[in-house]
């Protein structure tokens, strides 16, 4: 009933070899997009967009990011919220030493950045694995965090040691938080994540991720046939790291508008992440995203319910039933599906597929 | 997970997803005022009396006026925890409702709004908090600081120390410990220039939010270094641990100075007896012997209104009392923005006008019923903070008392320090909203 697969047949090595090879869910990722492109900006409003959809999205990279060093090269890190940061400030100083080049430019290339930080904190990979690497990501979240808050070049000296916004525009329009257009900076995020993923599902079906996969299911095997383990490593941290980067720069100058070091510190961002990554499914591009999604907007909903139904109730006890509510949730979904959810997605996809016959 | 179950719980995630885009924000019928509060976490200690402040003031006067003008009042709270990002996201969420007037609590939420202020126009009020420089109204006409900026209070605070050395700093050495985020930094430029200025040798010892209830390595350190003063820029458990940790020190507490931020009884209250003699800035009385807040009392506390007030002891609160403070500085700008306009109903642009020209007069805090606790304030154009003065008050194991005058900040001094701070802040920023002011 729902998957016709029958007659859907590839007569070329290039349709076979597509990122989509069932046609009806290409069309539906096309009918997707196009929501999301032509749709959702008009009926979501500003709320909506700034709050729930635009950090959604920067999310979904940032843990699409992360998921590419954690499950797909199985190296551990608690360094996120330290390589968003680098993104974040080295936009920062990129675009107030270049103020005329365009700022989406300058978002991509700060991600350059996170990967050079990436792959300096990534070398003990080769030697420690497991929660010992875990620990050695976790001084960098440290260094990076200290270095935010103390080197007063990086926030240009500020008295507020904060970065703060900037009116960048793009073609003629204000684009940066606060001045642009919420809808705006929505069609620019959702066309980076969504340009960034399209590599990123390139860079994991080729060479690169499948060297990884391979270290991560057993490093000796595939030095022996042939990987070599450090570049590869550091590729991953780099390559990570610039999601990442990415990320962090798009959250400060589409989402946020301007930045502490809270907004990168480990409960705030490395954790989270991580969470996204292990909530939505470790070596899973759709994870990422369902990952960030729960993060993300479940909370937000769950505040704004008692709202919505115009239930009198303090702010407070809405924020510790939150707590509760979002704790409960995790574990439910770790207990039911300890893969992640997008295990559950794979699985009803494989349902669906059969149905009506069950296997 | 069978078929039935994964069909259920797409329609549960659809219906949710499609009526949480039907939850859109809907103006108010009243003066709406969101409040970004913070009643949990690390920080609640400090946030929750000054919350209970401003919404039992509000209460009170829907209560015992009916609103302000004839139009009730809506406080509508958000809980940020503290943490800047949530208090943006309370800003998103509020700000379409028709929103007069933002009131952070928090110098890290002040400094994300400023930039969005002039573009949604609503205007933010600070309230002896936020960035020094947007005193500056020609060049931040949406933010306001009054009564006084923490650069104004840095000065009052050196000059209350100097008036107890006979106005002569050379050679001391003064401690300065501060909570490492924008609040505590901000008055740093202002410690710098006046240590120049002055001689004196500043020490600083920044505590992280992390660090905030474990500061036995900073306080070693002030042992080793022994400054003569030591002043304290923290806010909700950092301070009471500060104090502890003085109190362990055996640090003379008579030479211990907080702002006005680290001056409630919450403060003092866990280090004991310990605390007897610490001081603290403030720019109000701390007795509740005055009409407002018996009428707070009479109709809120104890009264009909709504309030999460448990009892009547804590309106005496330091913070509480700031609150309330706070609410009648926006209640009295509501109140003159209908004046100006005419209107009932104002806009937060009415508001902004209602807040320049604010002009709070020994009259009319008199006839609220603020007598005594406050002086008279008056915002301008060219000034959003006023400048206005401020005392030292002493804690005695029971009870806050005003130890010293009323100390002007050194306005000759921390003025053009502000408008260059405020120069230096728009200079690089394009379009940047200003005024000018006859």
């Amino acid at each position: 009933m729902f998957y016709r697969e029958v007659g859907d047949l590839k007569t070329t090595y290039r349709s076979d070899q597509q990122v989509l090879t069932i046609t009806q869910e290409r069309y539906a990722i096309f009918a997707l997009l196009a929501f999301m492109y032509a749709v959702v900006p008009f009926i979501a409003d500003d709320f909506w967009l700034n709050t729930v959809i635009i950090p959604a999205l920067i999310f979904s990279l940032a843990a699409l990011g992360l998921n590419i060093l954690v499950g797909y090269a199985g190296l551990i890190s608690l360094g996120t919220g330290g390589f968003m940061g680098v993104g974040a400030y080295a936009c920062y100083k990129l675009t107030t030493i270049f103020p005329d080049v365009n700022i989406v430019f300058h978002i991509l290339a700060s991600g350059f950045f996170a990967a050079a930080v990436g792959v300096l904190f990534g070398l003990p990979s080769l030697r420690i694995k497991g929660f010992y690497l875990a620990v050695a990501t976790l001084a960098s979240q440290f260094f990076l965090e200290w270095a935010f808050g103390r080197i007063a070049w990086l926030y240009n000296y500020n008295d507020s040691g904060a970065i703060d916004a900037v009116n960048r525009s793009l073609g003629g329009f204000a684009l940066t938080e606060p001045y642009g257009d919420t809808k705006f900076q929505y069609l620019v995020t959702l066309t980076i994540v969504v340009f960034l993923t399209l590599i990123a599902i390139n860079i994991l079906r080729g060479r690169f991720g499948r060297s990884w996969m391979a270290i991560r299911d057993m490093d000796i095997a595939a030095e022996l046939i042939g990987i070599r383990l450090l570049p590869s490593k550091l590729l991953a941290f780099a390559i990570s790291s610039y999601y990442c980067g990415v990320a962090g720069a798009m959250l400060v100058f589409l989402s946020l508008g301007s930045a502490e070091v809270e907004s990168f510190d480990i409960l705030n961002a490395s954790f989270p992440v991580l969470f996204m990554v292990i909530i939505g499914g470790l070596g899973s591009i759709i994870g990422s995203f369902l990952g960030a999604g729960f993060i993300v907007v479940l909370p937000i909903i769950i505040s704004t319910v008692p709202r919505f139904f115009e239930i009198d109730i303090n702010s407070a006890t809405v924020e510790h039933f939150r707590f509760m509510i979002v704790g409960a949730l995790i574990i439910f979904f770790l207990i039911v599906e300890p893969a992640g959810l997008a295990r559950l997605w794979q699985i009803t996809r494989e349902k669906l597929r059969l149905w009506p016959f069950p296997n | 997970m069978t078929l039935t179950k994964s069909a259920v719980l797409g329609v549960a995630v659809g219906a949710m997803l499609t009526t949480s885009f039907a939850l859109n924000a809907q103006a108010a019928d009243g003066h709406y005022i969101p409040l970004t509060t913070y009643r949990t976490g690390a920080f609640a200690g400090s946030g929750t009396p000054n919350a209970n402040g401003m919404h039992d003031f509000f209460t009170m006067l829907n209560q015992r006026d009916g609103g302000i003008g004839g139009v009730k009042i809506i406080v509508e709270e958000c809980e940020t925890g503290y943490k800047a990002q949530k208090g943006v996201e309370c800003y998103e969420a509020t700000k379409g409702k028709g929103a007069l007037v933002y009131n952070p609590y928090s110098t890290g939420i002040t400094l994300q709004l400023i930039p969005k202020a002039p573009i949604d126009k609503i205007p933010v009020l600070s309230m002896g908090y936020g960035l020094s420089a947007a005193a500056d109204g020609e060049k931040f006409p949406w933010i306001f600081n009054a009564p006084a900026t923490y650069w104004s209070q840095a000065s009052g605070v050196i000059k209350y120390i100097a008036s107890r050395n006979k106005g002569d700093l050379k050679g001391k050495k003064i401690g300065f410990t501060y909570l490492d985020v924008g609040y505590g930094r901000e008055p740093i430029p202002l410690f710098k220039a006046l240590a120049k200025k002055m001689g004196f040798e500043l020490m600083l010892l920044p505590v992280g939010v992390k660090e905030m209830q474990n500061q036995a390595s900073h306080w070693l350190q002030v042992r080793k270094e022994k400054p003569d003063y030591m002043i304290i820029w923290g806010w909700g458990a950092m301070t009471p641990t500060a104090i502890k940790e003085a109190a362990k020190i055996r640090f003379n507490m008579e030479n211990f100075i907080g702002v006005w931020w680290s001056g409630g009884q919450v403060d003092v209250r866990p280090a004991g007896k310990g605390a007897i003699g610490y001081h603290a800035m403030t720019f109000h009385g701390a007795s509740t012997d005055i009409p407002v807040f018996k009428d707070i009392i009479k109709h809120v506390v104890d009264g009909p209104g709504k309030t999460l007030t448990k009892k009547a002891e804590d309106v005496k609160e330091i913070y509480y009392m700031r609150g309330v403070f706070n609410a009648f500085v926006v209640a009295e700008a509501i109140a003159n923005a209908q004046k100006i306009t005419g209107k009932k109903n104002i806009t937060g642009a009415d508001m902004r006008k209602g807040l320049e020209t604010l002009n709070l007069t020994p009259a009319r805090i008199k006839e609220a019923g603020f007598e005594g606790f406050i002086d008279s304030l008056k915002i301008t154009c060219k000034d959003h903070a006023g400048a206005n003065k401020m005392f030292v008050q002493r804690w005695d194991g029971k009870d806050w008392k005003k130890v010293s005058d009323w100390i002007e900040p050194m306005k000759d001094l921390v003025r053009p320090m502000l408008e260059e701070a405020a120069a230096k802040y728009v200079a690089d920023k394009k379009d940047w909203v200003t005024q000018k002011c006859s």
